[in-house]
């Protein structure tokens, strides 16, 4: 018995992965990445920006979550390239030439277009579990 | 013990202090990042740390599996152990000489070049290999550790392979696929190697006490099997905010709420664990798993807070997931393997100098678990409910930080002060 439903769970475990793959994650209309923003993606890995920066709430804790920089209205585009070209008292100046500074751009334009890090008071649940508009 | 073996042993206790010492110095350069970010780089020393951890963590755990199997094997056969451990040695190695070299590019955790990844998924299927001839010996399918090490080493491969999945463009063609694959394999891979460790923790708890039935209980079983459940569909705790299907967020909550079940299950032993084996309380190793028990209850109790997405709209992205990660990775699994290391090293005598050491890091421990908490809830209130902008934010943190930081200081001291110990056993063992 312990053998069957271990041996069941491994198949739930498989068939969870290939519904969230496929139906759990093209379900929302998203926009592809560009090959711009792949380069973006790369730089931002080699660079490690995740050690000290959030997307969505995930990462450092040394800078801010920079999920929706690009459309917040008091910072936006100039403002993250100020601070990737100059770096900051507590952030470094990773020397990037433009292009690179584009492509980490064009990444982060990416990100944001995919929806927003914070959650309104008004997409909680009575109980107590999101409902995002989808 | 085996040359291969003892080398393993000692470097899995190196990467714990390793873990300690980056941790401590990576502290230093996030409370004055002004002063050291050219000298400390803060993005440069957060990977040794947290993958020094993440090592610790798995090197530890496959040591006292092995320590716990491999008599069961001929000589001859443990061969594929040693070379498991040869290769994982080598390319941690390989792993802090790039980030030496400021050389990264992996995902959280694993920040290293992904290519390397192929050493550690080569050196895993000789580790499969060992456990597979232990299995097939092994008549005894009756104790729950077995399974559970057994689920621990094969989703540990399962998770890794998905953990990196984004090398193949198809899934991160979008932001939203590529982040919950991510945090999917993340989530998923810390339940496998909590597999590996409680598996250990029971098999402990019956080679102290000589009673079997912990390992054969329904109680066993039942946990068992819900950690396993919880290990598929839990992780979406990590990705409450992320704008997937809803359905997805659903079930993650309706799921971590059966760990309520843990929780009371935890409490109604409580008594019995503490106070009904008293002939053991001499022996260190038991120490530690009584340790572990006391921060599985503390840990759980959090995590189902914040597994609750209105609780989690607070403290998602803030110095409460770090307790709960510094909670559940020095409470619960590094109290286990030490309680492992100091079994198999000779089931060390809790007194004198260690039982000191032993206090202090718990003591330690809970003022760094309570600071990280209260700086979250401070973290979380700020901007949430007053959208005060960052900087004023991380200002109001930094007191409680300070406190985080000189309880981390003594907390490596004294656990630094206990390996010293587990070497000088190690090194006269045979």
């Amino acid at each position: 018995m312990i053998k069957n439903l271990f041996i069941l769970l491994i198949i739930t475990y498989i068939s969870y992965s290939v519904i969230i793959y496929s139906i759990g994650t093209n379900q929302i209309k998203q926009e592809k990445i560009t090959t711009e923003a792949a380069k973006g993606f790369h730089i931002w890995q080699e660079k490690n920006c995740q050690s000290c920066h959030q997307l969505y709430g995930l990462g450092g804790y040394m800078g801010p979550d920079i999920t929706n920089i690009i459309s917040d209205s008091t910072k936006g585009e100039p403002y993250a390239r100020a601070f990737i070209n100059n770096g900051s008292a507590k952030m470094p100046n990773f020397k990037l030439q433009k292009e690179k500074i584009d492509a980490l751009i064009a990444f982060l334009k990416w990100v944001d277009k995919s929806g927003h890090s914070r959650i309104k008071k008004e997409e909680v649940s009575p109980v107590g579990n999101y409902q995002i508009e989808e | 013990m085996n040359k291969i073996f003892k080398t393993y042993f000692s470097f899995s206790l190196i990467l714990l202090i390793t873990t300690l010492v980056f941790g401590v110095v990576a502290a230093l350069s996030f409370l004055y990042p002004e002063q050291y970010k050219e000298i400390l780089p803060f993005q440069q020393l957060r990977p040794f740390h947290v993958s020094s951890a993440v090592f610790w963590i798995l090197t530890g755990a496959t040591a006292s599996i092995y320590c716990f199997t491999h008599t069961y094997i001929a000589k001859k056969e443990q061969l594929f152990a040693s070379i498991f451990m040869s290769i994982w040695m080598v390319a941690i190695i390989i792993v802090f000489i790039c980030y030496s070299f400021n050389k990264f590019g992996g995902r959280e955790y694993w920040e290293f070049p992904p290519s390397i990844n192929i050493l550690f998924l080569i050196g895993w299927l000789f580790f499969i290999r060992h456990f597979w001839l232990f299995w097939k010996v092994n008549t005894d399918k009756k104790s729950v550790y077995i399974w559970m090490w057994l689920t621990g080493i094969l989703f540990f491969l399962f998770t890794f392979i998905e953990q990196n999945l984004w090398n193949i463009d198809w899934f991160r063609a979008t932001f939203l696929k590529e982040m919950t694959i991510q945090w999917k394999s993340n989530g998923s891979m810390v339940g496998a190697w909590n597999q590996m460790i409680y598996g250990t923790s029971i098999y402990l708890m019956v080679k102290i006490s000589g009673n079997k039935s912990i390992a054969t209980s329904k109680w066993a079983y039942g946990s068992y099997f819900l950690g396993l459940t919880n290990l598929i569909f839990n992780w979406g705790h990590h990705i409450y905010n992320i704008p997937t299907a809803n359905w997805e967020r659903t079930i993650a909550y309706s799921i971590s709420m059966t760990e309520w079940i843990f929780v009371i299950g935890i409490i109604q032993n409580f008594k019995t664990k503490l106070f009904g084996n008293q002939q053991h309380k001499h022996l260190l190793p038991y120490r530690f798993l009584l340790a572990a028990e006391v921060w599985v209850a503390l840990n759980l109790l959090l995590a189902l807070f914040m597994s609750i997405p209105a609780i989690n709209r607070y403290t998602h992205g803030t110095h409460i997931t770090v307790a709960h990660a510094m909670g559940t990775t020095i409470g619960i699994n590094t109290m286990i393997l030490m309680a492992s290391f100091s079994y198999f090293t000779g089931n060390e005598a809790y007194e004198g100098f260690l039982r000191t050491a032993f206090r202090i890091a718990q003591l330690s421990l809970f003022v760094f678990w309570i600071g990280l908490i209260v700086a979250g809830i401070m973290k979380g209130y700020l901007l949430v409910e007053k959208q005060l902008p960052f900087g004023e934010v991380f200002a109001a943190t930094i007191p409680y930080l300070k406190i985080v930081f000189y309880a981390g200081i003594t907390l490596s001291i004294s656990f630094i002060f206990i390996i010293r110990q587990l070497f000088k056993r190690v090194n006269y063992s045979d």
